[in-house]
Order: structure tokens, then sequence, then C-alpha cells
């Protein structure tokens, strides 16, 4: 029980925090049914920078994270304007290829600012331990991160429905043509898709590598990437709660399938995503995603 | 009328999509306060006409809107000048709700008369006040061309497009919401130009109309006119 309780702690950690990359995937999802394969990677740089102001510059942790996610937030939107905006958004072979491509340029670059050896990363959350059951423990860091989540979903569910950029936002996600017909700005509105989601990515990479056992190089997402995509589809793709209820259930199968199953620990990657096919097979649209509506 | 009136005034349009050209330097004029219908068959070039007026495709030619050229402008800024399109099919936002969509339809607007806008519409269309927290692609296909509409007036525009609002709609429908578009027209002011195949309708509504065959202007003239001609009355009304 003590063990099941621990391993459903870890669940809520881990899923939490592939949730927050999801939420990233997602945002950009929603406008341009496009999977930005880079959103890792610069969420990763985006730690980096982080670490930066916190260790090198002495800004205050949490300071240095609001700070991170901006900067983020701005390369992010200049990424957009350069790199996506010039091609059809409709076409998405030429976009996935120039994430996948911005996924290994941004991997390489961050080795050679800040080299390839890991770094401890500063606390983001008190240590210790905020709830004994038994012998299972509640870490102030799960508490922290699973508020971080469901904060972070509620201020972009709000963002998303009441103002006006929001529903600009929406609009373009539901029918580009009549948004563009009413006058909404495309481009700079799925830019503002693209710096959001890179601030909730880097909020994630942040959260994930500040877990005492965890370290920062520049590989550290590429797994969670993996994960928080698999959320994400199970989730819906277009569902903010649904990335947060889809990491949740990824980080639960990740945890508890390995020490109740024969399934062997290196395989708990692949055994999540294979949860993933089986529940798309029979839902497509995901647990929480919108089917397509269209009536003649 | 004078030049001076014309709310719209085209002159050799051409373009198309890619090396495909479809329009073949048109030209027609509307004025202000008509109702004028562009007819054609399929494939004449009526959907692409009004893109290119509404800047969604590149053109070569003019287009003057009230006097200013606005060919191969931006279709967000060609709306903030008074233009609104309803797009043929599907014009509405079918994941937002219905009141959603009517916000949308006034983003380009800065004053605080918009609620008052939307209820103003809700009139006009009880049902869509029945429906207003749905998502629009729930509706019906009737109610969501008096969506796209009303979203389209939402911009409280100068000057309507209407890409064949019939399209897929029941005769009943049909009738109905071109006794409406009429309505709207007197009550408002509102300048429309409607491209149609139903030319029954539309003529019934309009002052003036086109012909628009292979890309060109066939015919033209006062709606009774046309309605009678014997040419036009083969080809599109079917007698």
């Amino acid at each position: 029980m003590d063990l099941f309780l621990n391993r459903l702690f870890d669940a809520l950690s881990n899923g939490s925090t592939y949730a927050l990359v999801a939420l990233a995937l997602v945002m950009i999802y929603k406008a341009t049914t496009l999977i930005n394969f880079a959103q890792g990677e610069m969420a990763m740089f985006g730690a980096f920078i982080v670490l930066v102001l916190a260790t090198e510059r002495g800004v205050p942790m949490w300071l240095a994270v609001v700070l991170g996610m901006i900067l983020s937030a701005v390369l992010a939107a200049g990424i957009e304007r350069t790199l996506i905006r010039p091609f059809d958004p409709a076409d998405h072979l030429p976009l996935v290829i120039i994430t996948l491509g911005m996924f290994l340029a941004i991997g390489s670059m961050a080795g050679i600012v800040w080299r390839f050896d890991p770094r401890s990363f500063p606390e983001l959350f008190p240590s210790g331990v905020a709830l004994t059951i038994g012998s299972a423990t509640l870490s102030w860091y799960t508490v922290g991160v699973v508020s971080t989540v469901v904060v972070t979903a509620a201020l972009l569910t709000l963002l998303l429905n009441r103002t006006k950029i929001g529903l600009a936002f929406r609009a373009v996600s539901s029918n580009l043509e009549s948004s563009q017909l009413s006058g909404i700005r495309v481009g700079p509105t799925l830019q503002f898709g693209w710096a959001i989601a890179a601030a909730v990515g880097t909020l994630g990479a942040c959260v994930f590598v500040a877990d005492p056992i965890r370290q920062l190089d520049p590989f550290v997402m590429v797994r969670v990437l993996i994960f928080a995509a698999s959320a994400a589809a199970l989730g819906g793709l277009d569902s903010l709660w649904g990335a947060i209820i889809g990491g949740i259930l990824i980080g639960a199968v990740q945890s508890l399938l390995v020490p109740y199953t024969p399934i062997p620990n290196e395989l708990s990657l692949a055994a999540a995503v294979f949860v993933l096919m089986v529940v798309l097979l029979f839902r497509p649209s995901g647990l929480f995603g919108t089917p397509p509506v269209e009536r003649v | 009328m004078t030049a001076d009136s014309h709310v719209l005034e085209v002159a050799d349009l051409r373009g198309g999509y890619g090396a495909i050209q479809v329009l073949h330097g048109l030209g027609f004029y509307v004025g202000l306060g008509e109702v004028v219908v562009i007819l054609g068959a399929n494939g004449a070039g009526k959907t692409t006409t009004l893109r290119a007026i509404s800047g969604m495709i590149k053109t070569t030619g003019s287009v003057k809107f009230r006097g200013n050229e606005i060919g191969n402008s931006n279709a967000a800024d060609i709306v903030r000048l008074g233009i609104a399109h309803v797009p043929q099919g599907r014009g509405t936002l079918p994941e937002l709700s219905v009141e959603d969509n009517l916000l949308v339809g006034a983003y380009t607007r800065k004053d605080n008369e918009v609620q008052h806008d939307i209820e103003r519409w809700y009139e006009v269309y009880p049902v869509l006040a029945e429906r207003r927290t749905q998502r629009a692609g729930s509706l019906s296909g009737g109610e969501q061309q008096m969506l796209a509409v009303s979203r389209a007036l939402m911009s409280r525009p100068d000057l309507l497009l209407l890409d064949e609002p019939s399209l897929g709609l029941a005769p009943m429908i049909v009738q109905d919401l071109f006794q409406r578009f009429q309505h709207i027209n007197k009550d408002t002011g509102t300048t429309m130009l409607v491209v149609e195949q139903n030319a029954q309708l539309a003529l019934g509504i309009a002052d003036r109309g086109y012909v628009l065959e292979s890309g060109h202007i066939s015919h033209e003239g006062p709606a009774e006119q046309l309605i009678n001609d014997d040419a036009i009355r083969k080809a599109y009304l079917g007698v």
C-alpha cells in the first residue's frame, strides 16, 4: 500500500511536468494542428537562461524563472516570425522538418554555450516532506509541481477565454479564413501562441530539473517531450485540461506499470506510448479532445 | 449615377490561383445602398471575384472602395475599411460559441456598442439568442448561415459580400434568408454584393445584376431586365 502511494505521488510529480510541456504543445497544436518537436529543446534553453540568471547574475530564483519565461517568449516570437511564418501553415511537412531542424540546432547551441556536462539546478520549492502516510511520503516538490501546473492551466484558460487576443487565438484555431475575414491578423496571433507556449515550456523545464534528483543538461528534455506529446495526444491535443489529465495518466502508467507488471524499466517509455496508441484506437480525438463537428 | 456614389468600382480585374488565371479582366461597380448580384455557373469566377475584393488573393487591375484603391491590400486591413465578407459554405467558427462568433465579428471595433449590436442580431435571428452558448458547429446549415451573416454585419460594414448564401440550404430557408437580406439592406443601408447560382432568388432582391462567364462579364443590367432576358432565362433560370 505504501509502495503504491509512493508510486502514485511519483506519478503526480512526473505527470505534472509532462503536463506543463504538454500545455505548451497544445497551445501551438490548437492554432496550427502542428506538433512543435523543438518545444522541449526551447524549454531546455529557457531553463539554462534561468540557471544563468539565478546562479551567475544573482537574480532571486522565482524572478529568474519569470524573466526566463519572458525571454523565451521573445525568442519564440522571433523564431515564429523568421522560420515559421514564411511557410504555408496548411502544409505541415515543411513545418515539421523545420521544427526537427530547430530541435537539433537548439540542442547543439545549448551545448556550445553551456557545455554538455549536467549542472545542478537551484530548488524552486521547499525541500522536505509535506505529508507522511505510513512509510509513504509526499514531498513539497510534488505539491509545488502539481500546484504550478494547475495555476498555469487556470491562467491559460483565463487568457484564452477572457481576453481579446485569446478570442482571436481561439478564432484562428477554429477557422483561419473566417478569422482573417473578420479582421484578425493571423500572423501576430499565431506568434502570440508560440510566445505563450515557449514561456509555459520553460516553466515546465525549470520545474522538471528543480527536482533535487535531476540535473540540467542539453538533452534533459528529449524524453520529457515524448511523454508530453503522448500526454497531449491522450488528452486530446486541443484541450488544456485534457493535457493535464493526459500528463498525470502517462505519469501513472510509467510509474505504476513497472513495479506491478513484468515490463522492464527500460521499456517504461515504450509502454506509455503503447497505452496512448490503444486509447487513440478507440478515441481518435483523445480523452477530452473536440471531435470535429460539421453539419451539412 | 455618378462615379462618386459608387461604393465599389472594379476595373480590368485579373487574378487566380498560382499559374491558373480565373479572372480575365472584369469590371463592374456597386452603387451606394444597392444590392448587386453577380450570376454565373460553377467555375465562372464568382468566388474568386469576392476573394479578390476582400484581399484573399493577389490580383492585377483596379479595385476601388469609396474612391480609394484597395487592390492587393491585406485582408485584415480591408475589413477595417468597411468591407465584410461571408465566405461560401462555412463562414462560422465551428468550435466557438454563437456569442463568441459575434464577438469575433466585432473584433475590429473599438466602440462600446458591441453588446447592443449583438442583442440586435439576436432580435433579428431569435434562434441565435436561444443558442448563444452552443458551439456554432452544432447549428443547422441555415442557422450557421444566419450566424455567418450576423458575424459579418457585427463589423458594421459599408459593403457586405455574400458568397452563394443559398448553397446547400433548403428552398424555404433560402427564401427566408434572402428576404432578410432585403430587410437588412433597407434598414441599415448596407450595400450588398451577392454572388449566386440561384438567379431567380438573387435577382428578386437585387437592384442590378451582372453575368460572369469564364472570368469576364457577359451581360449586365437592371435586375428586372435580366430576369426578362431570353438568353439569361435559358442559361440561369432554367425556363
